[in-house]
């Protein structure tokens, strides 16, 4: 299995596994949505994790970097969208007229009425790149700070800046009212492509007319999704093998090492965190869209952990690995409140464990098992000595070996 | 041999605390020398190669590197000014193949970004194509071609050290620094070290060493400085200085 994604040693498998996995992929919905649309929603969310998992991957499993306030990037994303497509920023202005009348003037005046009637509501074209800008940004940001710390310290730190964005998001209703506070943003756009929206229009149950071809809303945005995880995986895949894919992975192995070789590290890894963060960005901009609603409690600590857990999981700094690590922990849960309530009714007659209850146990037991039995991870990246074409000299090793 | 000064430090001054690390050394290298540094354990040799390669900031002293002034602020502008390192205790990338260690040393001398990363255009291959070559070259020049794909932990200690140095190499450095190279070597690897550093002194590199092996270092090296408590105490070719009275008591104590 290992090299089943090596294209550089074995190119057709590779390419042939990789098609026969889009293959699967692009026709997955069409066979699911005969079972209702749950299962595909199921993906589409496992697909936001994939991409949160990826840009957390970058900066844990290429750069090395402990971040346990990831979902803070996420939590940025979704905002920006949720302030940027959405009634809010209407409120957003009027709160400011009300609170400081000379600053909401002025911003009456910079944005004009037609924004402090209704918002401003940006496209996906300019959603998209802004949520990655804006996040990667933030990222560089709050990377600064860390730049000396290493290993638990970088974890308590970073632990901290994302507790404080969630505490931000949650309180910004005042004095000025941003974020609405506890209460959250709702009525986000839904996403328009080419003039289509992926909800549907009103009236439609949720089903989008592509030309005189229908499809549920779910499956507009898998495919929306699917098409963004495939752009995530190809920047990372070319990173990891580029220049500055290289630096991330020597300031892992030993950052005094990296520095003495010409690294700057400083660049280095803020470039890491505001990468990882853009990708987590636009992963946010995407749930805000999709959900149509955001408010402080989807980005708490839990859910750092959940995509902290889903690159240690699947394998720390394998792309493959990450993806098949994102799929289960997303999905598992899913699939468990679809099947284990039935199941046991059937068997039982009555549901003895709640599905939520064993999904932690499930959950629990499965980080255990992992960690005991195959701490690299699900599916670790092949070290080069299994890869079948390396020449393995063992005779000229021996010639050279000494006690240490 | 040209007689350009390759590497001129003076009056370097080092303290850490109560204890005065280096006081007052000055070295001047040549184009093409092996310069030796030797010294007893605890005589700051290591010290001295940590200041002048940018880990460690000195108190005072001059640094000029082929004639023109460096401040060794920083280890990775150290390394872009010219001066690659190895060290005592290996310090390789372990878990990256002996191909992308070499690899990494050329990241100083390469400037593809993100940009060339994402879309690999004809520049940015060109580039990778190059480094890939040049770390090939090197890893053969060292002797260890055969282990490119190798994960670099998985190396026998003599080829991690020759690894170290190739992935040195990499950075085109002006002088190459090696920290206690045949350390935990034995005879036959300590041979072959001695034939490696000769090999790289005749492409035209400097080297500045550090060795314990007084033996090993009176053969190869031009000159030497020892060390001793942070001072210089002798300098000069090594039949001088091993003659030098001072030299004798700080390696076999006074006498008595």
């Amino acid at each position: 299995m290992a090299n089943y994604f090596d294209t550089k040693k074995n190119p057709r498998k590779a390419y042939g596994g990789l098609l026969l996995i889009l293959a699967i992929a692009l026709v997955f919905p069409f066979i699911a949505q005969n079972f209702g649309n749950s299962w595909v929603r199921i993906m589409d969310f496992a697909l936001l994790y994939i991409m949160l998992a990826l840009g957390l991957n970058v900066v844990v499993g290429f750069a090395g970097l402990l971040d346990l306030g990831y979902i803070a990037f996420y939590a940025i994303g979704a905002y920006l969208t949720a302030l940027l497509a959405s009634p809010q920023f209407a409120v957003v202005l009027e709160s400011f007229v009300n609170q400081y009348p000379p600053i909401g003037e002025a911003l009456l005046w910079v944005f004009g009425p037609e924004i402090a009637q209704n918002g401003i509501h940006l496209s996906l074209w300019a959603i998209v790149p802004l949520a990655a800008l804006v996040a990667g940004f933030f990222g560089a940001l709050l990377g600064a700070p860390t730049l000396k710390l290493r290993g638990d310290y970088l974890a308590i730190v970073t632990l901290g800046f994302g507790e404080i964005i969630r505490i931000f998001m949650n309180n910004l209703n005042g004095p000025v009212n941003i974020t609405n506070g506890p209460q959250g943003i709702n009525m986000i756009d839904p996403i328009r492509i080419f003039g289509v929206s992926l909800n549907g229009e009103a009236g439609s149950r949720a089903t989008v007319m592509i030309g005189d071809y229908a499809m549920p809303s779910v499956n507009a945005y898998y495919f929306l999704f699917l098409f963004l995880c495939i752009a995530i995986i190809f920047i990372s895949v070319r990173l990891q093998n580029s220049r500055l894919g290289r630096a991330f992975v020597a300031i892992r192995e030993d950052e005094i090492a990296a520095k003495a070789m010409g690294i700057n590290t400083r660049n280095v890894k803020l470039l890491a965190f505001a990468m990882g963060a853009s990708f987590g960005g636009v992963a946010g901009a995407m749930f805000a869209a999709f959900q149509g609603f955001v408010s402080p409690e989807s980005f708490s600590l839990t859910e750092s952990i959940a995509v902290l857990a889903m690159v240690v999981l699947g394998g720390m700094g394998h792309i493959p690995g990450v993806v098949l690590g994102g799929i289960i922990l997303a999905a598992l849960p899913e699939v468990l409140r679809h099947v284990v309530e039935p199941l046991q009714k059937s068997l039982f007659g009555e549901v003895l464990i709640d599905a939520e209850v064993l999904r932690q146990l499930l959950y629990g037991l499965a980080m255990v098992l992992i960690m005991l039995y195959r701490p690299a991870g699900l599916w670790p990246s092949p070290k080069s000595e299994d890869r079948p074409t390396t020449d393995n000299d063992t005779a000229k090793k021996s010639t050279d070996v000494v006690a240490v | 041999m040209s007689e350009q000064i390759i590497l001129n430090i003076a009056g370097v001054s080092k303290r850490f605390g109560g204890l005065q690390a280096l006081s007052d050394v000055n070295i001047k290298i040549m184009q093409g020398q092996i310069y030796g540094l030797i010294g007893p354990n605890g005589a700051g040799k290591t010290t001295f190669f940590n200041v002048i390669t940018g880990l460690y900031q000195a108190d005072t002293g001059s640094f000029e590197l082929a004639g023109k002034p460096y401040s060794p602020s920083a280890p990775h502008k150290v390394a872009k000014a010219g001066i690659a390192r190895t060290f005592q205790n290996i310090r390789l990338f372990g878990e990256m193949t002996a191909l992308e260690n070499v690899m990494i040393g050329r990241h100083v001398r390469t400037h593809q970004g993100l940009f060339g990363a994402v879309f690999h255009h004809k520049a940015a291959r060109r580039e990778e194509a190059e480094i890939r070559q040049r770390a090939m070259e090197l890893l053969e020049f060292v002797g260890i071609a055969q282990f490119a794909e190798r994960t670099a932990r998985n190396l026998s200690y003599g080829d991690q050290r020759r690894l170290e140095i190739a992935r040195a190499l990499a950075t085109d450095p002006q002088l190459l620094a090696l920290d206690e190279p045949a350390a935990g070597m034995n005879a036959t690897e300590k041979l072959g070290l001695r034939d490696l550093l000769v090999k790289i002194k005749s492409e035209g590199k400097t080297i500045l060493l550090i060795e314990h092996d007084v033996k090993l270092m009176m053969g190869l090296c031009d000159r030497i400085t020892v060390l001793d408590y942070g001072k210089p105490i002798a300098e000069g070719v090594p039949a001088e200085v091993q003659k030098n009275p001072a030299v004798i008591e700080a390696y076999l104590g006074g006498a008595h």
